[in-house]
């Protein structure tokens, strides 16, 4: 098959940049630890009430500066709607879901996952400036999507 | 008449598909603007509509009706003209597909308006709507693999009688337009009909959540190929013509549309990349075949600005630029399908972002999404479409596309990149800032962060109302349009005075088609493999190590 020759000059600088765009993406995944969420947990929809750690949602010390916020996502909120948190604190977010998809979603920082019922999602945040975080669900899960949201108070 | 009009009964078929799919640009186009109204604050709901039913018929009526009515429309146009009049055998299997996909759009409409089915276009489970929201979309779906077996068939009738000839362009590219789409509604089907349809009538009582969202994307994403496919081929094929130059190279034509097919189903996961549940190892091998979809556009895109150039400096362009003004910008049949082209840029490039494996979590599922689709879908695909319909219709009923129609039709052009514009770049401002995509009013009982979707000029919801409105208007005079040159326009009365279907002629220069691209056991086998790769291992994983499953649930 013939190719032009500019053609050729364009599709080899194309395929270049993916090369290295791809290489970067890769290495920042595998090496540099940034993947995306992952969680490989799963568990009874039904029965989210009763299986530990979401039989007592909310948030655990784990050492000196480490949290795990266990939390319920449902329509049309979260459990507990708020939780509070030391400035400085790195918080490990263990989200899973009582009935529909969800989200998990803090505007502003890069914690933003699905929620999806039998499965639990994990994302972690390190919450360096104080004030009141607003975190929704960005997935449709019913009428009053719109309505549901948790703050967690960075102090 | 006759002379004018090709084969009479074909027409009646493509006219058909046509009206149906401008029917529902009229009812989305409506859903669209109140949408955009009630979220910027302008206007509130009256309480015997939800917001998120409006939702649900916008994307359906227009992400999947009009789509695919206005494609299925235009490729049996096509196929007429370039391969000669349909059989009565596959002409009729036409309008049978025609009317199952008729009956199922009807069915599934119906349910939107009871307020049965707001579950949006992705019909995510658990939420669970009425079964026959989900016969009414399976129907869809089997009426389009009917009406595309129709065009298989007058395509592998053209080869038998022509053997040894290379097929016209035309008609090889909507062959591979119908592969894709058969190979990817597989997953759908498969969804719909042993997950969703038993579940919703209760004959099981749970649904594996993970395996029908991966179902889902792995059609969704081959999805927006579907749409965007026979924009390319008016790209390629009829766009030279209208700007009075040759196709560039019919080879290189050809083997873009193959890689289309071979990189644009086994991707799915780049759909999924925050959720759980999916190895991270699976979705970046995705994410990496993803990226390889990059190729045919670059030759896409090198194709045609070769197309444009060689073009200007035949008519006498000088300069390295100076072929950029001989192109017929005040010719809609260009003009429209270029203003798409210019959009497709951006939408391109905010389509490697959203497919950057962990730069997916800052964009996934806000408005920048939805400006990002209104961008690809929205304007390249739907403003070629457009721009097509000014020369199709008059084409199919033996009409003339006026010069006041032509300013009609740039006009409206004009009002629908000028809208789209401060709509789309608002949703993709936003988008950023973290709003939610596919939420109705909120200001989270005026939250800080909320709030600031308020303010500024680009980043404020009003905008995303403003452009949205623009829109609107855009989309009546379109659909006005559609009917005026349907029963209105002046008929031709010759030979010379009739609207063309133009089709475009392959350049002298231009290099022998290797044969090998017209086997297309050897494509489907190559794209079957990639799909056993991407997805035999994760999916066994997810039955084998399903959690237990989801009832349904309804929420609304």
């Amino acid at each position: 098959m013939h190719f032009h020759r500019y053609e050729k000059y364009w599709l080899i600088f194309g395929l270049c940049t993916l090369v290295v765009f791809l290489t970067i993406v890769g290495v920042n995944a595998f090496s540099g630890g940034h993947q995306p969420p992952t969680g490989m947990m799963t568990l009874d929809p039904t029965k989210v009430d009763q299986t530990p750690p979401f039989d007592q949602p909310g948030l655990k010390k784990v050492d000196d500066n480490t949290y795990e916020a266990n939390l319920i996502a449902m329509a049309f909120g979260y459990n507990p709607s708020k939780i509070e948190v030391p400035v400085g604190a790195k918080v490990i977010f263990n989200v899973t879901s009582k009935d529909v998809v969800h989200s998990f979603t803090i505007p502003g920082t890069n914690v933003n996952m699905m929620i999806t019922p039998g499965h639990v999602n994990t994302s972690e945040f390190s919450f360096d400036k104080p004030g009141s975080y607003l975190v929704l669900c960005n997935e449709y899960c019913g009428s009053g999507h719109h309505m549901m949201q948790m703050t967690i108070e960075v102090k | 008449m006759n002379s004018v009009v090709k084969s009479p009964k074909d027409s009646k078929l493509s006219m058909s598909y046509l009206t149906v799919g401008f029917i529902a640009v009229f009812i989305g186009a409506i859903c669209g603007l109140l949408q955009g109204l009630v979220r910027g604050g302008v206007i509130e709901l009256p309480s015997f509509i939800n917001y998120y039913q409006l939702l649900t018929a916008h994307g359906v009526l227009l992400a999947l009706v009009f789509t695919t009515y206005f494609i299925y429309g235009l490729l049996f146009a096509g196929v007429s003209k370039t391969m000669g009049a349909l059989s009565d055998k596959a002409r009729s299997i036409g309008w049978i597909g025609f009317w199952v996909m008729t009956i199922g759009t009807i069915c599934s409409t119906i349910m939107i308006i009871l307020g049965e089915a707001s579950v949006l276009y992705t019909f995510y489970a658990p939420l669970k709507a009425h079964p026959l929201y989900y016969i009414g979309l399976a129907l869809v779906v089997v009426g389009s693999w009917i009406g595309g077996a129709a065009m298989l068939m007058h395509y592998s009738g053209w080869r038998k009688k022509n053997s040894g000839k290379l097929s016209p362009l035309f008609g090889y590219m909507t062959t591979a337009t119908i592969i894709l789409w058969i190979v990817c509604t597989i997953g759908v089907a498969i969804s719909v009909l042993f997950q969703f349809i038993p579940w919703s009538f209760g004959w099981a009582d749970r649904i594996n959540v993970l395996l029908s969202r991966t179902l889902f994307w792995y059609f969704g994403h081959p999805l927006v190929y579907f749409w965007l496919l026979p924009a390319y081929i008016i790209w390629y094929v009829c766009i030279p013509k209208i700007i009075g130059g040759k196709v560039f190279s019919d080879s290189l034509a050809r083997l873009s549309f193959v890689l289309f097919i071979l990189f644009s189903i086994p991707v799915g996961f780049h759909h999924q990349l925050t959720e759980s549940g999916i190895p991270e190892g699976w979705k970046f091998l995705q994410v990496v075949l993803t990226f390889m979809v990059i190729t045919p556009s670059l030759m896409t895109a090198f194709s045609l600005f070769a197309t444009f150039e060689t073009t200007g400096r035949e008519k006498g362009a000088r300069g390295l630029f100076g072929w950029l003004k001989k192109l017929p910008y005040n010719d809609v049949r260009f003009f429209a399908p270029f203003m798409g082209m210019l959009f497709f840029i951006p939408g391109g490039a905010g389509g490697i972002v959203n497919a950057s494996h962990q730069m997916n979590t800052v964009i996934h599922n806000t408005l920048w999404v939805v400006g990002h689709f209104h961008i690809t879908v929205g304007t390249p695909v739907v403003l070629t479409f457009f721009g097509v319909t000014y020369w199709l219709v008059p084409y199919l009923t033996g009409r003339k596309l006026t010069p006041a129609l032509n300013r009609a039709g740039m006009i409206q052009t004009i009002l629908w990149s000028v809208g789209m514009f401060f709509m789309s770049t608002a949703m993709h401002i936003l988008g950023l800032f973290g709003a939610p995509r596919r939420t109705a009013y909120s200001t989270y009982q005026d939250n800080p962060t909320a709030l600031e979707w308020f303010h500024g000029f680009f980043a404020h919801y009003t905008t995303v109302a403003l452009g949205g409105t623009i829109l609107f208007i855009a989309a009546m005079m379109m659909v006005y349009l559609f009917f005026h040159l349907a029963f209105f326009a002046p008929k031709a009365e010759n030979d010379i005075e009739a609207t063309e279907f133009p089709i475009g002629e392959v350049a002298e220069h231009a290099y022998t088609t290797p044969r090998i691209l017209e086997n297309w056991k050897v494509w489907i086998g190559i794209v079957v493999v990639l799909i056993l790769i991407a997805y035999t291992i994760p999916v066994t994983d997810m039955i084998t190590h399903a959690p237990a499953g989801s009832p349904p649930i309804r929420t609304w």
